[in-house]
């Protein structure tokens, strides 16, 4: 099987509100910074895939304003997916293994500042049985919570240590948003969410884009680029019936660590894309790492672009292995209501 | 709603509100709209000019900074006359939606043609926009109330066709 | 490219309204056929891919995850694709790019829409702050390249009525089609309402609900399966506000229709393709896309549809099953083109098959006629 690195990542400096910015203005200049860092132009680009969802825009086609962004003259072999674009790269990954391409853009944009997000992500759950019951997303993260807590999994100072360490590898990451690192007094007298969660457990409502770009090795060598390998890419989806599914358990990274059959502690970097802290204890457990480990860019607790935040974990973690901090990293994308849906990318460099 | 359909459906509406946000470029586009005045943008690598911008050249995928005047004149590239309404609009058809292509402008953009009989607009037509009085301005395309022939020779569309610079 | 056939074709039965079932029901319907067709288990299948044009279509943002169970994808990838219009096409193309690298055997792939769940015209005709409101959904957004082209091309106005009496005599023969109008004629198309000039009600697409699934599978799970072998498969996409970008006859579809050519080892598509699934939602579309994808000369393919070239029996017969103009569920119109494709070179598409089909093209377009998506299937490996 041919071997496909990512040989740039570029993400824009996260805003919870991007003021005027609109998708063309937000996607520009992450695509022209990913080509900067790899010297490669649009005319290198021979497949382009990206991740949006038109509800945060509150558009249909939103998406299709965002290709304005892109040189699109002579037509590219160009695709989309209603998903973070993560899942855009593992779209890309396919098309290169078939043939199709070379070298591939991706990138993901989210405009969460415009909308109310934990309505407008309502709008996720069964039309007929769920949805008039009106949960909003957190609402659904505290009942995961509260599993957890009643299985003896989690305790509110796990919770507070993620948001502790979020708060403080946040500050190492230039395009973070400051989040507050509350002491634990202020923590536990927080104002609640939704049971368990506070304000301080859940990320911020975030404005942005990412952009990467991934190649061949005959590529990665042709045009002089230095790759970190995907070395496995995966994902699965769970049932959409949270009565159906053990919420302490994140079956599909289960099953994909199993297939990926990796030791997870010969791994040197980790990001997840956990939106509340209690998902960054339950990651964390999973993969058999402390929960100061995960996330050295901070996480989603402090900066989560809805559709471009699972690709930024990949980003995270590429670009550790780029400047030789690590050897090997593991990046975890999610989507749907409490990690539903899941995908695992491992990395390796070169030794 | 019949019986028959009051059975097994019933309406539930969506009601969402969001922050709508035109971008930079499009802003300094509106601002300038707002004092009667028509700005596009340029291309700096293949010379397209915009309006109204959006910021970009998606022929060649980078910024458009340079502003150009541009008139309030040009020609109907293109247009359709629509003879049903449009769901949340009170405008009564039949109606005419051209595509109007300012003199200098690269790319259309959609208004109404108004002040001429249905039967004798046509493509390459010469149209000139009629505003409204000064005190309605806004931050909007809709100080154009619309777009009426200038009685000038029609252009040939083929004319139109775009020649990168 | 490692090879990919389709081996199971699903359709609902397509209607205004589906009352009667669910969106999962509706999606069941496709997929339950697709599977029994292609004879493969539910455990066969590796991935899922599905596709569908805006969520607001059906008020459920990212349905596919509501959807995981009732389209068998739970403990599986899901993949969801959403690009216009074309989103069927490119879908499926996706689908199968599953197969061609060489990272899956079985693949289920779906699309749908259930518009009756809201109001399409709407959600495409969005009011948008400080730009006058005056676009009139996608009739009303096409309706000026069609003119343009028939300036272009100097077509008499009839043509827009023979390529409706001929999609809808077509429909005629397949009974999952939304429209049936046993009586069709030029008359009839010619006294109904104009909508949005040049185009009449009759030479407009309904709106409808319904989906499309394909079973797509490698060599070894389509071993002794009555098959269709994709032999090219391409996309293309160009922004929707470039200049210098003709709309009536647009270059990113001209690209993608090379490129399928090409790989399929195509020289004379007229000749060598034996009928076409071509998204034809306006009755226009029929002579812009016959020129567009090389199957007449510029500004000559009305000729064709004059001549009864593009009908069931003609010499390229185009949208057999009736088409978009007789059936459509938009995120399920360009899987239909592409499944129908397939129907046709397995010899499975009833009374409207043709004759001896070998090689089939399906095509779906989206966006402001930029987004493309197509492919070509043979019942020869």
């Amino acid at each position: 099987m041919k071997r496909i690195g990512i040989v740039g990542y570029s993400q824009n400096k996260i805003k919870r509100d991007a003021g005027s910015a609109n998708e063309v203005e937000l996607i520009m200049p992450v695509v022209h910074k990913v080509l900067e860092t790899t010297n490669l132009t649009q005319s290198h680009i021979d497949f382009t895939c990206s991740g949006s969802c038109d509800y945060l825009q509150g558009a249909a086609f939103a998406f299709v304003e965002g290709l304005n962004a892109i040189q699109t003259y002579p037509p590219i072999k160009e695709s989309h997916v209603e998903m973070d674009a993560a899942w855009a790269l593992y779209e890309s990954y396919l098309r290169i293994l078939s043939g199709e391409a070379e070298i591939a853009l991706v990138y993901g944009f989210g405009k969460s500042s415009p909308g109310n997000l934990d309505q407008i992500m309502s709008l996720q759950l069964d039309p007929y049985y769920v949805a008039p019951l009106s949960p909003d997303r957190v609402n659904l993260a505290g009942l995961q919570a509260n599993s957890m807590i009643k299985a003896g999994i989690l305790t509110r100072e796990e919770m507070y240590l993620a948001i502790s360490a979020a708060s403080r590898n946040g500050l190492n990451n230039p395009n973070a948003i400051k989040i507050d690192n509350p002491s634990w007094d202020e923590y536990l007298m927080g104002e609640i969410v939704s049971s368990p969660l506070t304000k301080f457990d859940c990320s911020p409502v975030s404005d942005g884009a990412s952009a990467m770009i991934i190649a061949t090795e005959d590529a990665c060598e042709k045009f002089n680029l230095s790759p970190v390998w995907i070395d496995k890419i995966g994902h699965q989806v769970d049932s959409a019936n949270l009565g159906f599914r053990d919420l302490t358990q994140v079956k599909p990274v289960s099953d994909l660590l199993e297939k990926f059959k990796i030791d997870l502690s010969s791994i040197d970097v980790i990001e997840s894309h956990t939106q509340f802290s209690h998902e960054v204890v339950l990651l964390s457990k999973i993969f058999n790492c402390s929960i100061e480990e995960i996330n050295p860019s901070g996480g989603p607790l402090v900066g989560n672009v809805m559709m471009a935040a699972g690709l930024d974990a990949i980003g995270h973690t590429f670009e550790k292995l780029q400047n030789h901090s690590a050897k090997t990293g593991l990046a975890h994308a999610a989507s749907g209501p409490c990690l539903q849906q899941n995908l695992l990318a491992y990395l390796r460099c070169d030794s | 709603m019949d019986k028959e359909q009051e059975k097994d459906y019933f309406e539930s509406l969506i009601s969402l509100e969001y922050n709508f946000t035109a971008g930079s470029a499009t802003t300094r586009f509106l601002e300038a709209i707002a004092k009667g005045n028509i700005v596009g943008q340029k291309c700096p690598k293949c010379g397209a000019v915009y309006v109204p911008p959006r910021g970009s050249c998606p022929r060649d995928g980078v910024p458009t900074l340079e502003e150009i005047q541009l008139p309030d004149y040009g020609c109907i590239e293109s247009f359709t006359v629509v003879h049903i309404p449009i769901p949340g609009n009170p405008i009564e058809p039949p109606f005419v939606s051209a595509m109007i292509r300012l003199d200098g402008a690269n790319i259309s953009f959609l208004h109404l043609i108004q002040e001429i009989a249905l039967e004798d607009i046509r493509i390459g037509m010469r149209v000139k926009a009629v505003w409204k009085p000064e005190t309605e301005w806004t931050t909007s395309l809709e100080n154009i109330k619309w777009f009426k022939p200038t009685g000038e020779v029609d252009i040939n569309p083929e004319s139109l066709k775009f020649i990168s610079s | 490219m490692i090879p990919a056939a389709v081996i199971g074709i699903g359709q609902t039965k397509y209607d205004s309204k589906r009352r009667d079932v669910s969106m999962p029901g509706l999606i069941r319907e496709a997929i339950d056929k697709a599977i029994i067709q292609a004879g493969v288990e539910w455990q066969d299948i590796d991935a899922v891919v599905l596709g569908k044009a805006p969520d607001m279509f059906e008020g459920v943002m990212m349905p596919e995850l509501f959807l995981a169970d009732a389209i068998g994808a739970y403990n599986k990838p899901l993949l969801r694709v959403h690009t216009a219009g074309s989103v069927g096409g490119s879908t499926a193309i996706m689908a199968a790019t599953h197969i061609t690298s060489g990272q899956y055997k079985c693949v289920l792939t779906v699309s749908f829409e259930k518009q009756s769940e809201s109001n399409a015209t709407w959600a495409l005709s969005p009011k948008y702050p400080y730009t006058p409101h005056i676009n009139a959904g996608a009739g009303g957004y096409f309706a000026p390249y069609m003119r343009e082209y028939i300036r272009r091309s100097k077509a008499p106005e009839h043509i827009g009525w023979q390529v409706a009496v001929k999609d809808r005599r077509n429909a005629n023969l397949n009974p999952l089609a939304h429209l049936q109008i046993p009586n069709i004629d030029l008359e009839m198309v010619k006294n109904t309402p104009m909508l949005w000039e040049p185009l009449r009600y009759l030479e407009s697409c309904p709106s409808s609900d319904g989906a499309c699934a394909l079973v797509i599978a490698s060599k070894e799970v389509a071993k002794g399966k009555n098959a269709a072998w994709i032999k090219g498969m391409s996309i293309r996409s160009e922004g929707t506000l470039s200049a210098g970008r003709d709309e009536v006859n647009p270059l990113a579809g001209q690209m993608c229709a090379k490129d399928i050519y090409s790989q399929a080892g195509i020289t004379n598509p007229l000749k060598e393709i034996d009928c076409a699934e071509i998204y034809v939602p306006f009755s226009w579309y029929e002579p812009m896309w016959l020129e567009n994808l090389g199957f007449a000369e510029l500004n000559q393919g009305w000729k064709f549809t004059d001549s009864g070239k593009t009908e069931l029996s003609g010499e390229i017969p185009f949208n057999m099953s009736g088409g978009v103009l007789s059936s459509n569920p938009i995120g399920a119109s360009g899987m239909i083109r592409f499944g129908e494709a397939a129907l046709q070179v397995m010899g499975l598409a009833g009374e409207h098959q043709v004759d001896n089909a070998n090689v089939a093209m399906g095509h779906a377009y989206g966006g402001a006629a930029q987004f493309f998506a197509m492919w070509i299937v043979s019942s020869h490996q």
